[in-house]
């Protein structure tokens, strides 16, 4: 059933072949590069626009680009083209070393946060039509670069670690179909803190978090939220929470700056959410630092 | 080299979901995850998870409703159990404090979704996936689980026996994307894939860039079946623009659809008399490109989706998410304007055989969630179906895999020697020369020590990414993922005929061919996603190559699965799975019989209508 022909591995693309096979592909090949030739023509007649990026690059292991760089592509703009978009045609046209991470294009993997035209931002939730160009596009800043895009995120996961991120309540009920009850207005309350996908935005645009390697940081913080104002919690683990919270390197740092809140994707009122556990600690007399 | 009782590969709910159940066993585990666990795919599912929880239904209905919805192409032992131990695991995600959306009594609320006779489909706003996702995560944190994320598994470490059968698995090689160290990893009790979907096989998808169907195509060249490839279940309401999922919940909660006409096309074109929007997937996905190739469409292209009837209040208790994709990635108000839509690549209802235990033909392999078949969603998954799966599925495949003392399974796995083989008269499997670096395939041992096994593997990963590493010129593989994304699209969608399906084939060919010259520009070790995306491409190849000639072969019309030649299901004839083995590299196609025997009764096919 096979009609494979014996074929020698080298430059398929060679004109001069002669096997039905490479005829074929050869054709086809043709056939696509034309298409795409008249593709791109239309799309510059549409549009008549391409948009320029000028990307931060740098491999700490690869000669000439161990010095950080911007390099500068220009890609064709269609209607609805976001960063990310962007990133990837440039990737996959020009130049596939060029690194960043992403992986959902739909805000919730939380995986391409970058710095855009000064400022923390998913690169699959912005439209590059909102943005002036020349697009530029950073890494996170405060944060260790490991290569072009990509930032070192340990020192953001220890923190949201360190918050014991997971629930914690006395008791459940006994019975393995029954339900532990949750009010309405409970579930309100604490819905816009279980929205973090982890994405560092918050962190990277904090002044504070800047200057000071300890503090839990914002998305830390609200992840305790998350528990501490879940009435489902236990009454010893929300006291614990607590003194992990209002820690010298706790709430207590932060100077209601919003920057934070300004740049989470997810429209976490994370400022608020720092306020009203300061409040709480306050209520429940802890220490000030 | 890392070594642990039980290690799990994927960090989505399935991998996440085995782990907690593993270390609940005693197990040592670790989870390798070529993303962090809090970026899988499963955090952008977003309509809800189906459990018989309340009075008036029970494990029963759902068990026949998911039976029905599979065009009976389902085995019933998977069914049953999953039916059963659905309930228990909800309330278990429940007592993790998963924020489930809430009834004024404070229980978890339920929803109608296409395909049930019970509205059993509990969920989270329309961030269920998102919730469940990190509901789980806090678990494994909370046991100290260990997780290396950003690790690429690339090979298994599989004993050489001829018969696939008779081998075993001793563990994975990976890298550690970061560093580009490559390591053997050693499981003393079993590997558990937990990879999740293939969606870009198709470049219209709602699945993330990182479903590459690499758990799939690592089993399948180790010697694992592929099974029910052909099933893939495209979702009637995805955003035309990118493919981002507009949730089966807005019309759960009562979305309409409309045709360029303004007719609410599933009543007035008989598509769905009874259930209308709420028919199910395979059913609405087929009469909206009927629309469109009649002309109904809008723009040639898409029809609308209303949700604005239902209100501010409604709309953003329970389907708010949906306003912001809508509105972020279409530019769509969604309480303003109805929004457009149209089918996109959605579930691989096919994946690994694996049997009830989620275990291979190949002792101590194992997968569960997307990645794997069971053969639970048969022709057509449910939706709400797949999230209670991976919790159900994956803590019965961590639980086996860490030694607990489980029954005799009912579905069998492995080739069959005396099967009959498929001939399709069209050319497939690897062209050509072998090549050792862009293959992949199973490596032969020395001797039989599976710490030996192990590190031969990883010398032999070793080698085929150095070779990969160090040509100079050739073939991008992003020039050939793009064309087989393309081919797949327009030859194996919701529609298929003969002809197209042997095109595909062809440029999958191609594609092979022209994969033999690949070449990697980035010679970074460190962050390389040039060399990632490259292998995870030579994955999707076999798994397209699997999709298409199940549905070359399979000549009738069952489930998501529609031959314009044949429009009619052939209980008579196709009432079987389909396999492909890979027979180093020539595959077969094959088939074994639909199990329809269940705990309590048998099910009887019957026409679908709904
Ligand atoms: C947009 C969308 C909405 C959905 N909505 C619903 C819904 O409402 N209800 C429902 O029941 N189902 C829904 N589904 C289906 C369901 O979400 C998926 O089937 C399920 O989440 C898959 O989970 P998983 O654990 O198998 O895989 P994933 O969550 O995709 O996880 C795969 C994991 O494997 C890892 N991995 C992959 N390859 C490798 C490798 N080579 N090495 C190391 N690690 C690797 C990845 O890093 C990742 O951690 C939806 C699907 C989509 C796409
Ligand atoms: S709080 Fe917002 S900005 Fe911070 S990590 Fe979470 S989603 Fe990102
Ligand atoms: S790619 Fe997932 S958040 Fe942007």
């Amino acid at each position: 059933m096979s009609t494979q022909t014996p074929e020698t591995e080298t430059e398929t693309e060679q004109p001069s072949s002669t096997s039905p096979q490479q005829r074929r592909m050869e054709k086809k090949q043709a056939k696509k590069d034309q298409r795409e030739a008249d593709e791109a023509a239309a799309a510059n007649e549409i549009q008549g626009e391409t948009v320029e990026l000028k990307v931060f690059r740098y491999d700490p292991e690869i000669e000439g680009k161990e010095e950080p760089r911007f390099d500068s592509f220009t890609v064709p703009f269609e209607k609805g083209m976001t960063v990310l978009d962007a990133l990837i045609y440039a990737r996959d046209e020009y130049d596939s070393s060029l690194t960043f991470r992403h992986s959902c294009r739909q805000a919730v993997c939380g995986s391409d946060a970058f710095f855009v035209n000064g400022r923390q931002r998913l690169g699959c939730q912005t439209q590059i039509a909102d943005l002036d160009g020349p697009v530029r596009v950073e890494p996170l800043p405060h944060q260790e670069v490991v290569k072009d895009l990509v930032v070192e995120m340990d020192h953001f996961y220890d923190q949201m670690e360190s918050v014991d991120p997971f629930f914690d309540p006395d008791e459940t009920p006994d019975g393995e179909l029954e339900e532990q009850r949750q009010d309405r207005e409970n579930r309100e309350n604490i819905k816009l803190s279980t929205r973090c996908i982890w994405c560092g935005a918050c962190m990277s645009s904090c002044n504070i978090a800047a200057g000071d390697n300890k503090y839990l940081g914002p998305a830390a913080i609200n992840k305790a939220y998350r528990f501490y104002m879940d009435e489902r919690e236990g009454e010893q683990k929300r006291q614990e929470r607590l003194e992990i919270i209002e820690d010298e390197h706790g709430v207590w740092r932060c100077q209601t700056q919003f920057s934070c809140t300004n740049v989470c994707p997810k429209d976490i009122p994370l400022t608020e959410h720092i306020q009203e556990l300061k409040r709480e600690a306050v209520k429940q007399n802890l220490k000030f630092w | 080299m890392y070594e642990h009782d039980v290690i799990v590969v994927g960090g989505g709910g399935a991998g996440l979901r085995a782990a907690i159940a593993a270390h609940e066993e005693g197990a040592d585990v670790a989870i390798v995850t070529k993303l962090h666990p809090v970026r899988s795919h499963t955090g952008a599912a977003e309509g809800g998870i189906n459990a018989a929880l309340r009075d008036g239904d029970s494990w029963q209905d759902h068990a026949y409703d998911t039976m029905k919805g599979s065009d009976y192409l389902a085995d019933a032992p998977a069914v049953d159990t999953f039916a059963q131990d659905a309930p228990e695991e909800v309330i278990q995600l429940e007592h993790w404090g998963m924020p489930f959306s809430r009834e004024d009594d404070g229980t978890v609320s339920q929803r109608p979704f296409g395909g049930l006779s019970f509205p059993r489909t509990t969920y989270a706003g329309a961030e269920t996936g998102h919730h469940m996702l990190h509901t789980l995560y806090e678990q494994v944190v909370k046991r100290g689980i260990e997780v290396y994320d950003e690790w690429y598994v690339s090979q298994l470490a599989v004993t050489d026996e001829d018969d696939p059968n008779e081998r075993d698995c001793h563990g994975v090689v990976a890298w550690d994307v970061q560093s580009g160290e490559i390591a053997g990893f050693r499981a003393h009790d079993g590997v558990i894939l937990a990879t999740g979907g293939p969606g870009q096989a198709y470049d219209h998808t709602t699945n993330a860039v990182a479903n590459t169907g690499d758990g799939v195509a690592l089993a399948y060249r180790a010697g694992v079946p592929m099974e029910d490839m052909e099933m893939i279940q495209f979702h009637p309401t995805t955003l035309p623009s990118t493919g981002v999922l507009i949730s089966e919940g807005v019309r759960g909660e009562g979305g309409i659809l409309y045709n360029s006409e303004g007719e609410r096309f599933m009543f007035e074109y008989g598509y769905a008399t009874n259930d209308g929007e709420l028919a199910s997937r395979d059913v609405v996905a087929r009469a909206e490109l009927t629309e469109v190739q009649e002309g109904r469409g809008i723009e040639d292209e898409y029809v609308y989706l209303d949700m604005r009837h239902l209100g501010e209040e409604r709309i953003t208790d329970r389907l708010e998410n949906i306003l912001h994709l809508a509105r972020d990635f279409e530019g769509v108000d969604g309480l303003e304007e109805p929004m457009p839509v149209k089918p996109g690549q959605h579930y691989a209802m096919g994946g690994i055989e694996v049997d009830e235990h989620g275990e291979t033909c190949i002792d101590g392999l194992y997968a569960a969630g997307e990645c794997a078949c069971v053969s639970l969603h048969g022709g057509n998954r449910l939706g709400g179906n797949a999230l209670p799966e991976l919790l159900v599925y994956g803590a019965r495949a961590g639980r086996h895999a860490a030694g607990a003392d489980m029954p005799e399974p009912k579905i069998q796995t492995g080739p069959e020697p005396d099967a009959e083989r498929e001939d399709l008269g069209v050319p497939v499997g690897a062209p050509g020369a072998r090549d050792a670096a862009v293959d992949g395939g199973a490596v032969e041992h020395p001797d039989s020590d599976p710490k030996a096994i192990v590190e031969a593997t990883a010398e032999s990963e070793r080698a085929r990414i150095e070779t990969l590493l160090e040509r100079e010129d050739g073939v991008n593989h992003a020039d050939v993922r793009s064309d087989l994304q393309e081919s797949m699209t327009e030859n194996v969608n919701v529609f298929r005929e003969e002809g197209a399906l042997k095109q595909a084939l062809e440029d999958i060919q191609d594609a092979r061919e022209r994969y033999q010259d690949v070449y990697v520009a980035d010679k970074s070790r460190t962050f390389n996603t040039d060399l990632q995306h490259t292998i995870e491409t030579r994955n999707l190849l076999d798994v397209a190559e699997a999709i298409t000639m199940g549905a070359l072969a399979r000549d009738e019309f069952r489930g998501a699965h529609w031959r314009k030649e044949h429009q009619e299901r052939k209980d008579d004839e196709y009432l079987k799975h389909t396999l492909v083995s890979w027979n180093d590299g020539e595959p077969e196609l094959w088939y074994r019989p639909v199990i329809l025997e269940g705990d309590e009764q048998t099910y009887e096919p019957k026409e679908r209508s709904y």
